[in-house]
């Protein structure tokens, strides 16, 4: 029964949210709107049991003294700073001028616009990676990508302008990203929504039953 | 249901009141509205029902805060209603003809709708458009299925706001028992969905396991993780910085259960750090079941699985950090991926681990593909469970969707042949809303 009973809550709203997507009629709507809103709830309550586990695995290396142990601390204190202020200033915690939200124009935003801005060195180095050409694939993928630069760049314009339109460098970029690229993304993208859907299915019918954990 | 306009006062500059039911755009709602729905208007030819109480003060402009000298924009009229259909009866469509003035530079500014339970009002703004504009749908929150309303259109301008001349009701919301435009999906699920219990069915009748291709992606995380055991270092494994809505942290967690299992069997450490706290729970369920079914149960780690943050770049913070300090030898990232693709894997190559990546998220597969040793794509992260498991009837279902592969080509060829041709039944039959 401690398989049973999940499996079969499972199969059950499984089936009815798909009913929902065909059958917009209040008598199958509005407990599919109720069941989505219980999944906001119950997710409500798991971010308690994430912030325990989060206090408690950063508690513990700071007292063990582990590698790295004050960034530990820092995290800590900024989880209970924040948290503490945001439960003094209330409901309004996200108003303008609050203390919380200094916190998150000032230290979050920025630490976030930094982690951001790695991207562009990450970028460089992995094209640099990527343009070597060692095979034939890395070829082709070298000159697309060079055409498509060009063809994105006013000097590739200039440079080609003298061209029939079609030859045109700016042309031919278009074509590789309406042509060959949109090709090979749908084709991605269509086996990937029937994996999801097989992986739905099998779920929904107990066929792939590992996520009620391995004891019986 | 009959359309009733709601004669009132003129404005006096065209004498034409309550012709709502009779306008071209009016007629051409009624010939396009389906009649099966209920609550549809039926705007020609309804007779109009005018109900003498406000309508002289409906019609005056209102001129607080006009520009003065300049003239009150003369009103839209006929507005026409029509319930959408195919939905749970949460909106209405509404049309007009727009002022007159609209060809006078610099008189009309816009429109602005209005929604009363009663002809009288009180009003309720539900909408403002541009000039120009002459249609909108009412889909505000405070809109009720199966309450009768009464609809107004106002014309704003510098000279001020001038009320139609009449109100339009009542208007009813109705929901549908099936969405008319979502039978092709229906069909296409069914088909598929027969397809993969027939090969599920197959297979459990034959016990016998279908063939799937070698996907080297997958066989290389048992590679990688060997190769963390032999340097006695963690392995990293990152589920994607969804939450469990997402079907890509699904299969995350799934595939998580088998890579525990073999961690477990070469009893090296584990390190799964997570975004968000349903998966979070999940993940340690399915750790724990993979050390279980290893017939390791002793060696679980609950602190294995880590909650960090939901937000993407603290995740990547975090997840960088570790690279950085416990340097893991082996990094496997399944599942959904966005900008923060190419921060774990640079980094993760940076730190000489070797690197496994899946995704469905074609965007992000490039970068996985140049920094990460193998990548599955797309549907190969959904194939990886049933291929680790082998279970047959897991991989029946892989034919399945291999068999609806086929069937999409074949209707991708069939609608190029008929848009060749000019027939577009076949696209306007798989067009959904």
């Amino acid at each position: 029964m401690k398989r049973e009973i999940p499996l079969f809550v499972t199969a059950a709203v499984g089936l009815f949210m798909i009913l929902s997507f065909f059958v917009p009629h209040q008598v199958v709507s509005v407990p599919a709107d109720f069941l989505q809103q219980c999944a906001i709830i119950v997710v409500a309550f798991g971010i308690v049991l994430g912030g325990a586990n989060l206090l408690r695995v950063n508690l513990e290396a700071v007292a063990r003294r582990e590698s790295g142990w004050p960034y530990k601390l820092v995290l800590v204190a900024g989880l209970i700073v924040t948290v503490v202020i945001g439960l003094v200033e209330g409901r309004d915690f996200q108003a303008t001028g609050t203390r919380s939200t200094w916190i998150y124009d000032q230290v979050y935003s920025s630490m976030t616009a930094a982690m951001f801005a790695l991207l562009a060195f990450y970028i460089a180095s992995a094209a640099f990676r990527a343009f070597r050409i060692r095979t034939v694939e890395a070829a082709l993928l070298a000159v697309a990508a060079f055409l498509v630069m060009m063809g994105r760049v006013p000097l590739g314009g200039v440079l080609t302008a003298g061209l029939p339109a079609p030859f045109r460098v700016e042309s031919v970029a278009q074509w590789i990203m309406d042509v060959p690229q949109n090709a090979a993304n749908r084709a991605i993208l269509i086996g990937a929504a029937l994996g999801v859907m097989a992986t739905g299915l099998r779920v929904i019918l107990g066929i792939e039953r590992s996520y009620l954990s391995g004891e019986d | 249901m009959p359309h009733v306009e709601h004669g009132g006062a003129d404005d006096g500059r065209d004498g034409v009141l309550g012709r709502a039911g009779l306008t071209a755009t009016g007629l051409l709602v009624a010939l396009l509205a389906p009649p099966a729905h209920p609550g549809t208007t039926a705007m020609a030819g309804a007779p109009p029902i005018v109900i003498p109480d406000t309508a002289a003060r409906a019609a005056a402009p209102d001129t607080t805060g006009a520009v003065p000298g300049v003239p009150a924009p003369r009103p839209a009229r006929g507005l026409v209603w029509k319930d959408v259909p195919d939905d749970a009866g949460r909106a209405v469509d509404l049309a007009w003809e727009a002022s007159p003035d609209e060809g006078v530079a610099g008189r009309v500014d816009g429109y602005r709708l209005l929604r009363s339970e009663s002809p009288g009002g009180p009003w309720t703004v539900v909408d403002s458009v541009a000039a120009g504009v002459t249609a909108c749908r009412d889909e505000s929150g405070s809109l009720q299925r199966d309450v009768a309303y009464f609809y107004r259109v106002d014309t704003r301008g510098p000279g001020g706001v001038t009320p139609a001349g009449s109100v339009t009701g009542p208007v009813l919301a109705t929901s549908q028992w099936f969405n008319h435009t979502r039978w092709s999906v229906l069909v296409l699920t069914m088909l598929f969905f027969a397809f993969v219990l027939f090969f599920i069915q197959s297979a459990q009748g034959e016990g016998k396991k279908p063939f799937v291709r070698r996907i080297p992606g997958i066989d290389a995380i048992e590679e990688a993780i060997g190769r963390a055991t032999e340097m006695g270092r963690p392995v990293l494994y990152v589920p994607g910085v969804q939450d469990i809505e997402d079907m890509q942290t699904v299969q995350s967690l799934i595939i998580l259960e088998s890579v525990a299992k073999t961690t477990a069997r070469y009893e090296t450490p584990l390190k799964v750090p997570v975004t968000y706290p349903i998966p979070f729970t999940i993940a340690q369920e399915m750790v724990k079941g993979g050390y279980l079914h290893a017939g390791r149960p002793e060696q679980y780690d609950p602190d294995s699985v880590t909650f960090v943050s939901p937000e993407q770049f603290a995740y990547v913070a975090a997840i960088t950090g570790v690279m950085m300090r416990d340097k893991p030898a082996a990094h496997i990232f399944l599942g959904a991926f966005f900008a923060e693709s190419l921060l774990l894997a640079e980094a993760g190559f940076e730190s000489g681990a070797i690197q496994v990546a899946g995704t469905a998220n074609a965007d992000q597969l490039p970068f996985f593909v140049v920094a990460c040793d193998y990548t599955l794509i797309g549907e190969e992260l959904f194939a990886a469970s049933a291929y680790l498991s082998g279970e047959p009837k897991l991989v029946g279902s892989l034919k399945g969707a291999d068999l609806m592969k086929i069937a999409i080509i074949l209707l991708v060829l069939a609608g190029c042949v008929l848009e060749t041709f000019g027939q577009h039944g076949l696209t306007r039959w798989l067009a959904t809303q």
